[in-house]
């Protein structure tokens, strides 16, 4: 098990080194920061010359990078477009949308398992079909669209919930905005629940359990569901990672002042410090969620734990 | 005459695929006294696995259905019995070995735990002493080091072991009757023997009836009291081991005596019965066997053999053919 | 959020019913071993170490490929899609989105056929009006006629779409099908750098990347989905040629002597691509909403291109009194993309009908 996580983490250091560099080349290579820093206006050659000195980047481009990393190691992400310090923002931000994706999470965990075990269990009746479209529906509308339409219904047209969210982002009023930005991962786990429940309620070890003589319900809670439920438990996972990073459209949607938002501020002022460091915080939170999940993988599962 | 352990009567299995209905099983009749074994002997897609999940009642359904027939046991109908009853019964009474006891075993579940739900279901005993007596269970099958090995998972275990603990599952409950579902099939051949023993020592020791469902000729001639042998869903010859082997009343019973490598034939041809099985979707008429007989007549063809009582010449108890030409056979 | 479209999720495995847990499971069953033929189908241990759970191992696909049309003997696969065109005609859901996705095509062609106005004249006296004679949608913020728009806006989403999958379903089958079939390092490499891709959330890339790649055209979005969306198919593809490889008949032309290029393309590829169809069908659906989503933020398609996403932004501030600028779009993004989804679907469920 300790040998199993250590090489996850080894395995996990390329592909962290080969995201941030991606999102630096983009920023730093594709794009002019220091162009950006002066706006409209025409720079100062001088000025330039300078801030590209301090910033290394009269340098190769891994230099630049390593510096960059360097200097994040040791906790320095730079300034913002205000002069705040970057983490600063972060230390605001982060929280928000921690809080709203636990929401997102709750709300696609208690509805998404319930309609996944119900339907998979009755599957081929009326609420199992009803389920599988109703899911395809909800994928296919974008979360921009759905997100608009509850916040219009919810927040405006019924008056059942503040259609923007104060900057505090208190809990009570992030749960629209959690379910909108949970919306698409539900559909996901119950179709994956259902997935899984059908293919393991045909497994061999269920037949034997029935052949045990056991109820019913002790087949489906003690080897269906423990067997099925598994995929599902990694997915969640997965999804809290991908949940914060994917929180913009939602963020925008609400005025939520967490991650999505300031990177959006930081893009559209050109900010390269801001969205480097936030993407970087990101990559690093999204791998990190992948790790645990592997490892949950593993406690959930002997056949990998003693692989 | 006292009621037969299990009496399965004309049971009728069909398949919905989506080629047309397949008559998997088509009035298939057997039956087993306590302590008793009985072979059931056929190719694979023979109805002879079906035929006992249908007897179990872990039919896959759909795509399967029992369409008609009894299956009696203890002279009850376990068909028509209800769900509570008959789930009592399964496990208790009744006990199954499936074939590939890696995927029959929940791979997310200790095995002693696996062994213990038999106690604490059947017998409502404490957490505590099912553990204890799965234990028991374990060493009682062989396996070395049982009260270490309980807290293993199933894949950690080697293929003979892993059938021992589906033979130990199995014989939880002391069951009055056991059915065998090809138990040695995916073993190696010397772990084969030692199970196959196994299973027979303790069938003796708690005077089991036992249903060992095979195609394994070699298998039937030790451990067997009385033969069925299925083809395309149904008996087409019921007999005492000794008997059938000695003299054949079906020509595929013969074809398949024939297919086994004797030591002492070295350098003959091996027998093959020509052709393949039918497809359940498409039986041939008359009877099923006829395109694939050397023996088969035009009657063979239209009329569908019904199964003939075969009295041999001590007059054998309790013998049948479904062949148009069983005396012929008999005395070839 | 896990937008449909984000590649770290295999949609088949959660939009259709996921396959076996190793790829090629439970085989059997098929017309020739017969319904009572029960194969021993349980979970199979995983190979090697987990992929981030088995909805992502390689390949979500039970019976394999060409296995229908009668196994090694008839190793072209026509069976396999003459049987699945055989279920899908019969099949509501495949009719109605294949019907729904021809006419979208036309109108991305001709809009002119069923839309006679200018999409870009606008009547700012009429700005925000509802729907009058002739204009049955209403009138957008600049007085423009929301029917027209919603029709020419199908062109945007139906290039973005056909192009990108396009790009990516070629880009990742070829690297993936090589790494499927010839292994060792290559494989390796391909695998770490298809990681990379899956370490970026898609739409913080997709703001970096356009947002300093800019241009009017639809180009920089084509190509930054191909850039994220092709390790998704690379992946699907390398499973399917690996379990296709290891097939009898495939076995025998190697060891005949065929050229590897020769099994690589007569006898592994047509019956390793239907996985990777039915994926990029359903990926064609989820890059149409990802360029909307772009499109939403402003990164994506820029004005004066006619975009469902650009003019379902521009509404979403107007939603308090002008809904139906939004209802349409959004309307007939939403109808479009679950086209293609329902469509990729329904595929899947023919070629693999033992899942249904």
């Amino acid at each position: 098990m300790g040998r199993y996580a250590l090489r996850r983490l080894l395995q996990m250091i390329p592909v962290f080194i080969g995201s941030t560099f991606l999102i630096f080349f983009m920023v730093y290579a594709l794009g002019d920061p220091v162009a950006a820093l002066f706006g409209d206006k025409a720079p100062d050659p001088a000025t330039a010359a300078r801030i590209r000195k301090d910033l290394y980047l009269d340098e190769p481009l891994w230099r630049q990078y390593a510096h960059y990393m360097g200097q994040i190691f040791s906790g320095h992400f730079g300034t913002a477009f205000n002069g705040q310090p970057v983490t600063e923002l972060m230390a605001s931000a982060f929280p928000v949308t921690l809080r709203l994706t636990l929401v997102a999470v709750a709300f696609e965990m208690a509805l998404g398992l319930t309609l996944g075990v119900l339907s998979g269990l009755r599957r081929g009746r009326g609420l199992d079909t009803s389920v599988l479209l109703l899911t395809l529906v909800v994928v296919s509308v974008p979360t921009f669209v759905s997100g608009t339409v509850l916040q219009y219904l919810f927040g405006v047209s019924w008056g059942w919930a503040r259609p923007s969210v104060s900057p505090e982002a208190p809990l009570n009023e992030l749960l629209l905005p959690g379910v909108v930005l949970g919306l698409v991962s539900l559909a996901y786990t119950t179709r994956l629940t259902r997935t899984s429940i059908v293919e393991n309620a045909r497994a061999d070890y269920v037949r034997t359990a029935v052949a045990k003589g056991l109820p019913r319900h002790r087949i489906v809670t003690r080897h269906l569901l423990r067997n099925s439920l598994i995929p599902v438990v990694t997915f969640i996972g997965t999804d809290i990672g991908a949940l914060m990073g994917g929180a913009i459209v939602t963020e925008r949607i609400f005025n939520i002042h967490g991650v999505g938002y300031q990177l959006y501020q930081g893009i559209l002022r050109q900010n390269s410090p801001t969205v480097v460091g936030f993407v970087t915080v990101l990559v690093i939170v999204f791998l990190l969620a992948n790790l645990l999940v592997d490892l949950l993988y593993a406690v959930l599962d002997p056949r990998i734990r003693y692989a | 005459m006292a009621a037969r352990l299990l009496d399965v009567r004309d049971l009728r299995v069909e398949f919905r695929t989506r080629d047309g209905i397949a008559e998997a099983v088509g009035g298939v009749s057997y039956a087993v006294d306590a302590g008793r074994t009985l072979a059931v002997l056929g190719e694979s897609g023979s109805g002879k696995s079906v035929t006992a999940q249908a007897v179990m009642g872990i039919l896959d359904s759909p795509p399967g259905r029992v369409t008609g027939g009894q299956v009696l046991f203890r002279g009850r109908d376990l068909l028509t019995m209800g769900a509570e009853e008959r789930r009592r019964i399964r496990g208790a009474a009744l006990a199954m070995i499936f074939q590939d006891a890696l995927s029959a075993l929940n791979p997310v579940l200790p095995v002693g735990a696996q062994l213990a739900e038999m106690y604490e279901v059947h017998r409502g005993m404490s957490r505590r002493d099912a553990r204890r007596r799965a234990v028991e269970l374990m060493d009682r099958v062989r396996i070395p080091a049982a009260g270490q090995r309980a807290g293993d998972y199933p894949h950690q275990f080697s293929g003979g072991m892993r059938q021992r603990i589906m033979i130990a599952m199995a014989m939880a409950l002391e069951p009055d009757l056991i059915i065998a579902d090809e138990p040695t099939t995916a073993l190696d051949v010397t772990v084969q023997a030692q199970v196959m023993e196994l299973l027979a020592e303790l069938r003796r020791e708690y005077a089991m009836g036992l249903v060992l469902i095979t195609h394994d000729l070699g298998v039937v001639a030790d451990v067997a009291d009385t033969i069925a042998v299925m083809y395309a869903g149904r008996i087409v010859e019921t007999a005492p081991v000794r008997d059938l082997y000695r003299r054949p009343a079906h020509p595929y019973t013969r074809g398949l005596l024939d297919s086994v490598p004797r030591v002492d034939d070295r350098g003959e041809r091996l027998y093959a019965i020509k052709g393949a099985p039918p497809s359940p979707l498409a039986l041939p008429s008359g009877c099923p066997f006829h395109p694939r007989c050397p023996r088969a007549q035009e009657v063979c063809r239209v009329e569908r053999p019904p199964l003939y009582e075969v009295t041999a010449d001590a007059g054998a108890d309790g013998r049948t053919s479904a062949c148009h030409f069983w005396k012929e056979e008999l005395h070839a | 959020m896990p937008e449909p479209f984000d590649p770290r999720y295999d949609m088949t495995e959660a939009i259709a019913p996921a396959g076996g847990r190793g790829g090629g499971g439970g085989g059997g069953g098929g017309v020739g071993g017969g319904p009572m033929d029960l194969p021993a189908s349980g979970p199979q241990p995983l190979k090697g170490g987990p992929r981030r759970g088995p909805w992502r191992l390689a390949l979500p696909w039970r019976g394999e490929p060409g296995r229908r049309s009668g196994g090694p003997a008839a190793p072209t696969g026509r069976g396999l899609w003459t049987d699945a065109w055989h279920d899908l005609r019969r099949n509501p859901v495949f009719v109605a989105s294949a019907l729904i996705i021809v006419f979208l095509v036309l109108i991305a062609i001709w809009p002119q056929l069923i839309a006679s106005g200018n999409p870009y004249h606008g009547d700012l006296a009429r700005a925000q009006d509802g729907p009058a004679p002739g204009h049955p949608f209403g009138y957008d913020l600049q007085g423009r006629d929301v029917y027209t728009r919603t029709v020419y806006g199908a062109r945007a989403s139906i290039t973005v779409g056909i192009c990108a999958t396009l790009g990516a379903a070629l880009l990742g089958s070829v690297l993936g099908g090589l790494a499927g079939y010839f292994g060792g390092w290559w494989d390796t490499l391909l695998s770490r750098i298809a990681d990379v891709f899956f370490g970026i959330p898609i739409l913080l890339g997709g703001l970096v990347f356009l947002s300093v790649v800019t241009s009017g055209s639809v180009w920089p979005v084509v190509g930054f989905i191909v850039l994220l969306g092709w390790p998704q198919i690379s992946r699907i593809a390398r499973g399917s040629v690996v379990t296709v490889k290891e097939h009898d008949y495939v076995q025998a032309a190697r060891v005949l002597g065929a050229s590897s290029g020769r099994t690589l393309l007569r006898h592994i590829a047509p019956n390793a691509v239907a996985p990777v169809i039915v994926v990029a069908t359903i990926a064609l659906g989820t890059y149409i909403s990802l360029e909307a989503t772009l499109s939403f933020l402003g990164v994506g398609l820029k004005p004066p291109t006619v975009s469902w996403g650009i003019d379902i932004s521009s509404a979403a501030t107007q939603i308090r009194n002008a809904p139906h600028m939004l209802l349409w779009p959004a309307g007939a993004l939403s109808i479009t993309v679950l086209a293609f989804i329902m469509l990729g679907d329904a595929v899947r469920d023919a070629l693999d009908p033992k899942l249904r």
